[in-house]
Order: C-alpha cells, then structure tokens, then sequence
C-alpha cells in the first residue's frame, strides 16, 4: 500500500475553498497542495472541481495520501444547507485550517441600469454565502483558537462608483464582515484575512470594461498564500494596487461625483 | 436530512503529551441509554463515536478528529463494594484514585496500576494496563470478574472469564472499538500496610540492569528501571519495592488512611509543586537532560546505592503524578512516548541498539523505563515474556519528521526482535508494521468481531483509521501479502 507519509506526529493541514471551480480559487488550490494543505473544495461545477481534485491528487498524492482533496458539490444561495455540509467536512477532513470564502459573481450594469435582480444575485453570492459559512467557520475556529479565516473581497468595495453600484455593496459589505469577525476573533488566535485582488485574469474578467494592471490567477493565489503565512490583515494584489486604492479612498465627493468609473 | 451537532460541542481534544491536536463534538454522557442514542445518532449521519477516558494515553486512541468523542468521565459512580471479598463494581468513568481512595481504609488496592493514578477504568480496560508488577499479577484484565458492555449494535453484553469469553478476551485492549464498558467488577487486592519497602540501586549498563529486573524479580512485587537515554552503556537506576505482610507495619490504621497517602505540597520545602513544571522546562533539552541525569545516576550511585526505605503506596506507584502538568515542561510542541516490548533474549542487545540509535540521531530519549513483563491471552496483547523499554521524546515544529524517522528506525529493529507495541502508548506505527507484529490471525480475528460487534463501524478513532481500518474495510491486502509487499519494497 502507498503509505503517505502522514502520521499523527506530521499531519497535514487542509484547507476548504468555497468557490474553486475556476479561476482565483482553482489557483488557490494548486498553491495551498503545493504547501502540503489537503482540501476541501466547493462550487456547483463538479466536474470542473473533480478535474482539479484529479490533477492535485496526481500532483501530491504521494505526499498528501489518497483522499487529499475532496469535492463537494454546493450552491452558496442555498444557505440552510450549509451547517451539515460545514459538519461533513469537517468530520471527512477531520480538521480546518484555512478556510477560504472565494465564491464571487460579478453582473455589469449600465450607468443608468437599476435591476434589483442583478443586484441581489450579487449580494446573495458574494455577501450572505460569505456570512453563512463564515459563520460557521468562525465558530469552530473560536473553539480551536487557531485558524485562518480568508476573504476573497476586492478593491471594488473600497468606494461606490457609478458603476457598480450592487457589486460594491457586496464587497464592501464582505470588507466589513470581514473587519468585525478580524476584532472578534483575534483575541482567540484566530487569524482574519482580507484579500482585495485588483483585476485577474479569469472569466470574470471577461465582463468587466477597462482593465489594467491585470495579473495571473497564480500570483494571486501565490500574494494569498503568503498573507496567510504572514497572518496579514488585509493586502491589496497586486500590491500596488494599495497606494492607488489610497489615492482613491480619500479622493473628496465633489470630485468622485463627476467621474465616469 | 442530517442532524446538526450543535457548534457548541466542539472542543479541543488532544493526547496526553499535547502534541496531537483535533476538534471533536464532545458528549458526556451519564447514562447507558444516552449513550446508545448517540450511536444511532451517528449512525444516522454517517459519522463515528470514539470512547475517551481521562484521556491518558500518549497518542491519538482517544481522539476522533472532526468527530464525536464520547467522554465517560461523568460515568463516574461506585456502584458495590463488598469490603469482606475486595470486590467492586464500578462505572467506567471511576478512576483508579477514586477506587483506591475508597478501599484503602479496608485494606484494598488496585492489583494493578499504571504511573499515573488519573486514567478511568474504561481506559484502563480498554488498554488493558499494566503496572510495574506485570511478570507478577499480569494485566489489570487478568483481575476483572466481569463486566457489561455496550456494542453499538444496541446489544447488552455481561462478560465473564468463563461467559461469552471471546468478547471477554477481545473487549479488554482493544482500545474502545468493540464495545463500550458500562461497568465492570473488579478483585482488589488485601494489603496489610499502607507503604512499601523500597530497595534502590544504580546499574552502570543497560544489560545488567535487565539481567536484574530478571534475575530480582522473585524477590519483589515490583521492579522497575529509569534509563539514562543520555548515557552510551544505558546507565541507570532500578527501583524494587514489596508489600509490608502481616505485623511489619504497627501502625497499619495510620498508613492506610488517606490523610497519611498524600503527595507534598512543595518540592525542596519550598517550592510549590505546581510551579515546578515552568522550572523543568528549561532542561527539557540535549544539555540540560544530559546534566539533570548525570546528576541523578551520580546520586542513584553513591547516596542512594543499596539503599532499602519505607515509602507510601501512592509515593512509590505514582512518582509521576508528583508534579502536576510535568509534561508541559516539554514546551509547546509537547512529547510522545516510544514504548516496545522484547523477549528476554532479544531484549538487551536490541533496546542499547535502540539507545545508540537515538543518541547518534540527535534524539535522546530525555526519560526511559523498563519494566519486566509476562505474555497474556488478550486479542492485542502487547505484553510478552520479556521486557519493555519506554522512551519519552519532547516534540518540536522542527524535530516532528526526523522523530517520525527515527521511530521508524526503531520498528524495524523491534520487529527483527520479534517485539511488541502497545496502542495507549502509539503514535508513530504504520500499517504495515502493525500487521507484521499483530499478524493475519489476529487481524483476521479483530475483523470478524468488528463485523459482529459494530458492522456500521461506528466506534473509530484516529489510530483506528490510521492502523486498523485498512484491514476491517479489506482495502488493504491481507497482512501477509502486505509484509511481503513491504519487504520487496525494501
Ligand atoms: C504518566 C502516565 C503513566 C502511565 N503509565 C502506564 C503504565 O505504567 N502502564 C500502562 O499500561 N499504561 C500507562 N499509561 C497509559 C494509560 O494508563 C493508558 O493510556 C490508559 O488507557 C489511560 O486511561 P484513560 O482513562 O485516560 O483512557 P483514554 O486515554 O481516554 O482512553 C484509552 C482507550 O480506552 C478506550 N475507552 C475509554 N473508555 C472506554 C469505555 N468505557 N469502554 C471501552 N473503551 C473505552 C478509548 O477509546 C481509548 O482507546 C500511563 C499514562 C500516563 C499519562
Ligand atoms: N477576477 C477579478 O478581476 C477579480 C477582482 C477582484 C475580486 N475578485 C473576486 O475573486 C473571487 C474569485 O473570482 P474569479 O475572478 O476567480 O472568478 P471565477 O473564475 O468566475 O470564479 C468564481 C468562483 O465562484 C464560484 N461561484 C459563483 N457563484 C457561486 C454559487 N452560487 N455557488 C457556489 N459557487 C459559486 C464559482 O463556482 P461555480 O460557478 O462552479 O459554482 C467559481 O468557483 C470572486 O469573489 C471575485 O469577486 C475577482
């Protein structure tokens, strides 16, 4: 038998993505495998996240032992669903160190467009799936008074802008969360990070208008990595984006009025 | 539909050297039915229950990470004590310092107890312990009547020597995966004083010190040996102490009283004792071992060389219990013990060998105890006619793989011995090595009765997943085809 070099003495952390079908996420794993994490992964597309679950076990199975990511099928909207699926992977892995809430849906609107169905279906993704398995992620971490607790935000919700009115709301409000359980937990050992990725390559991307500074998924998941190791608070990746972020945090009203992004 | 376990169950749970950590729902229940709920309860959500004591053991038999962990402790009443006979009967959760705190006073004590006086008798039974007189009164399994059990099938089982003797034989020691003890009727032992008799001298060779715990044993009721794992030759100390008989203790109420078997308060006179584990910590490394020992066999060999005294029965039995939370002055990382068991031939030359190993690897053992042993017919008896050798090992972020190395170093050297392990003890065998000492009968045998006992599988453990289930799911080659493998891997 292909006896994995796991042992009570050399456990491995395993590491649960909410949102790893694609893009920032499915990087994210690779990272985090590569780092010696087992994983959880979770989104609808299952066959996108068997693939992956296919390929990180080739890549570290010898390593991690047979089993060393699992796949989960899950909506994030279907938020009563949550606790059991938080309780079967917790008692399939046996244990979470990472818990990354990455699951994002990014719907354009026109300057002029209000549609209240776009919008919650962003918010219903990006904010209250947040609040649902955070949640419960926040309570066993309490308990174990260990734990990296990561979201998946975006410099979108620094600001409200005429273009993305619903889209900030979600992540500003995935920014807040975040900060309020950061003060919660913190006393407890447990570590809160907040990630606002500027623009990646991914199918996101594919929506949005002006793009600039764009990087790869893998140096995103490689920054997230390392905040993690660090036990950052929140980081901008690219990190540049932080000074223009800081720029336009404190550009006045009267001015961000009569811009057109 | 699943049922949620409540959030608020979670709990850090983890062994007794604090270096194996988990989460687990925690249950205490107070009575058998709660306890058969909870099984269904599992059952229902496909997950599984592991029974935890006092949670003494070094490694993870009584961790069920990310699971449930039913913990007994509150199961904790004495149910019949018959002080004319010695014989009581006990819920699992009583401990071995509530018993003989309760029958001392009539002239009773545990036939046998471990170096702590803290496990429960459920995990006691569970591994089936062993004292520092095991060549003499076996195992604490040898000294049950009877007992009831739980399987988690729902039935009810009484168990006897003579009544349903395979489950007898195969509940006690196997770590909580057959069934769950819900109480258990034990013969105590009649003694006549509260202390013991105690003869100390220093053994400049490891050798020599096994050839006497061989050689002395007939003179004693216990004998036991510290090892310098700092020391090439295994330089060390034997302590051999008797039972006072008849008129040796004038004052036998005095001494079987409570009042008189306490530990001290302070060590040195002075210094609380519950400080002292922050002060050991700072020789819990190579050097400081290394000087704390040289200390202690220096003294072993001059002041206290052939020294006979008188000490109490807890003094003598439960040295370790001395110094509350000792093993946290192992640091953060906490430690694990390395216990194996060797037949008197074997065992001299390969536990130096052991010794040497360690040392050239840069990991002394900081603490090593021998003990003389006898064979017993339990299903994972780990004791055979010979001796055993205790290693304790301080566990750091840094050492964790090289330990894990060179504890697989030491298997191999056990195995060509033709030793044994001992789960309360475990946490760094592998499949394949637990197959190679256990061997396919057992196994076989284990299988069948986990089929019998609990074909759902609902009591696991962690060292059930990573030792045992391999070979009850039968996705893991029989055993022999396994060794076979394994050696042709070599
Ligand atoms: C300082 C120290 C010294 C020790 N010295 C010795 C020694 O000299 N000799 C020796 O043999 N051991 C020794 N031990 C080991 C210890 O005695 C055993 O690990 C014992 O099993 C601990 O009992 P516990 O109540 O803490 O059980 P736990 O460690 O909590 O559990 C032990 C096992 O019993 C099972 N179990 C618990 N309750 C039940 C139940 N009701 N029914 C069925 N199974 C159950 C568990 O699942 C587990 O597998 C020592 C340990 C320490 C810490
Ligand atoms: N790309 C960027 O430029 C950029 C910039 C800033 C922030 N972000 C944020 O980064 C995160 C990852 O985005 P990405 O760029 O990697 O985009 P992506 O490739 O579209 O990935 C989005 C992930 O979220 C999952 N998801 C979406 N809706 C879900 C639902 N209802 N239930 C379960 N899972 C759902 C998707 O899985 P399924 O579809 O399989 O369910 C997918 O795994 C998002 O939170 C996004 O807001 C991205």
């Amino acid at each position: 038998m292909a006896s994995s070099t796991r042992s009570p003495l050399t456990p491995s952390p395993v590491a649960l993505i909410i949102g790893a079908s694609s893009g920032i996420g499915e990087a994210l794993a690779h990272r985090l495998a590569g780092d010696g994490y087992r994983l959880a992964l979770v989104a609808r597309r299952t066959d996108r996240l068997e693939q992956l679950a296919a390929a990180l076990e080739a890549a570290a199975g010898p390593r991690l032992g047979p089993g060393c990511a699992r796949v989960y099928a899950h909506d994030v909207t279907d938020y009563a669903a949550v606790p059991a699926l938080f309780q079967k992977i917790l008692a399939e892995l046996g244990r979470l160190d990472v818990v990354v809430y990455n699951a994002g849906l990014l719907q354009p609107v026109g300057l002029d467009e209000y549609d209240f169905a776009k919008d919650r279906a962003m918010l219903e993704v990006n904010t209250l799936g947040a609040l649902a398995w955070l949640n419960q992620a926040a309570q066993l971490f309490e308990r174990q008074r260990a734990g990296h607790l990561v979201g998946i935000s975006s410099v979108a919700g620094d600001r409200g802008r005429v273009g993305a009115p619903g889209y900030n709301t979600s992540k500003a409000a995935l920014s807040t969360y975040l900060e309020a359980l950061r003060n919660r937990l913190s006393r407890h050992g447990v570590h809160v990070l907040t990630v606002k990725p500027g623009f990646v390559r991914t199918e996101m991307l594919k929506t949005a208008a002006r793009t600039f500074w764009v990087i790869t998924p893998e140096q995103a998941a490689k920054d997230i990595a390392a905040a993690v190791r660090a036990r950052r608070q929140v980081i901008y990746t690219p990190a540049r984006w932080g000074l223009l972020m800081f720029v336009i945090r404190h550009i006045p009203s009267f001015v961000f009025r009569r811009l057109k992004f | 539909m699943t049922d949620l376990l409540p959030l608020d169950r979670l709990a850090s749970l983890d062994n007794f050297g604090h270096s194996i950590k988990t989460v687990a729902y925690r249950y205490r229940p107070t009575q058998v039915a709660e306890i058969a709920e909870l099984f269904r309860l599992a059952e229902r959500n496909s997950l599984s229950v592991a029974l935890r004591g006092s949670g003494r053991s070094y490694g993870d038999a009584a961790l069920n990470a990310g699971q449930i962990v039913l913990d007994i402790q509150r199961m904790n009443r004495i149910l019949e004590w018959d002080p004319g006979t010695g014989v009581i009967k006990v819920e699992p959760g009583v401990t071995l310092q509530q018993i003989w705190q309760y029958t001392l006073e009539d002239g009773y004590w545990p036939p046998v107890v471990s170096g702590t006086m803290f496990p429960t008798l459920g995990g006691a039974l569970g591994m089936n312990i062993h004292g520092k007189n095991n060549w003499r009164a076996g195992t604490l399994g040898e000294h049950v009547l009877a007992f009831t059990a739980l399987l988690p099938t729902g039935e009810e089982v009484t168990c006897t020597p003579e009544q349903n003797s395979d489950l007898f034989y195969s509940l006690i020691g196997s770590a909580g995966l057959l069934g769950v003890f819900t109480s258990i009727t034990l013969k105590l032992k009649k003694i006549h004083s509260g202390n013991v008799r105690v003869s100390a001298w220093a053994t400049p060779k490891l050798a020599g010190m096994l050839q006497d715990l061989d050689q002395f044993k007939a003179d004693y009721d216990y004998i036991v040996g510290w090892v310098d794992g700092t020391n090439r030759n295994g330089r060390g100390q034997i302590h051999a102490a008797d039972y006072l008989h008849g008129d040796e203790d004038t004052h036998p109420g005095k001494t079987l009283s409570l009042d008189y078997q306490t530990l001290p308060d302070t060590f040195f006179g002075l210094m609380p004792k519950s400080a002292m584990w922050f002060f050991m910590q700072f020789f819990m490394n190579n050097p400081g071992t290394w000087l704390v020992n040289t200390a202690k066999y220096w003294m072993s060999a001059t002041l206290e060389h052939r020294k006979q005294y008188i000490q109490s029965l807890i003094a003598f039995n439960f040295l370790l219990d001395y110094v509350p939370n000792w093993e946290r002055s192992y640091g953060r990382g906490g430690l694990i013990q390395y216990q194996s068991f060797l037949p008197l031939a074997t065992g001299p030359d390969a536990y130096l060998e052991m010794l040497r190993r360690a040392q050239k690897r840069g990991l002394p053992t900081y603490l090593g105890v021998t003990k003389r042993h006898r064979p017993d017919k339990f299903l994972f008896t780990h004791a055979v006619d010979g001796y055993s050798l205790a290693m304790d090992y301080k566990v750091t972020n840094g050492n964790r793989a090289r330990l894990q190395a060179l504890a697989n170093e030491l298997n191999e050297i056990v195995l060509a011995a033709g030793g044994r392990f001992y789960f309360a003890k475990d946490s760094t065998l592998t499949v394949d090595v637990v197959a190679r000492y256990l061997g396919d009968e057992t196994l076989q045998r284990f299988r069948a009765l986990k089929q019998r006992c609990d074909p759902h599988r609902l009591l696991q453990t962690d060292l059930y997943r990573r030792l045992l289930r391999p070979y009850v799911d039968g996705d893991a080659p029989a055993p022999s085809a396994l060794v076979a493998a394994s050696a042709a891997a070599d």
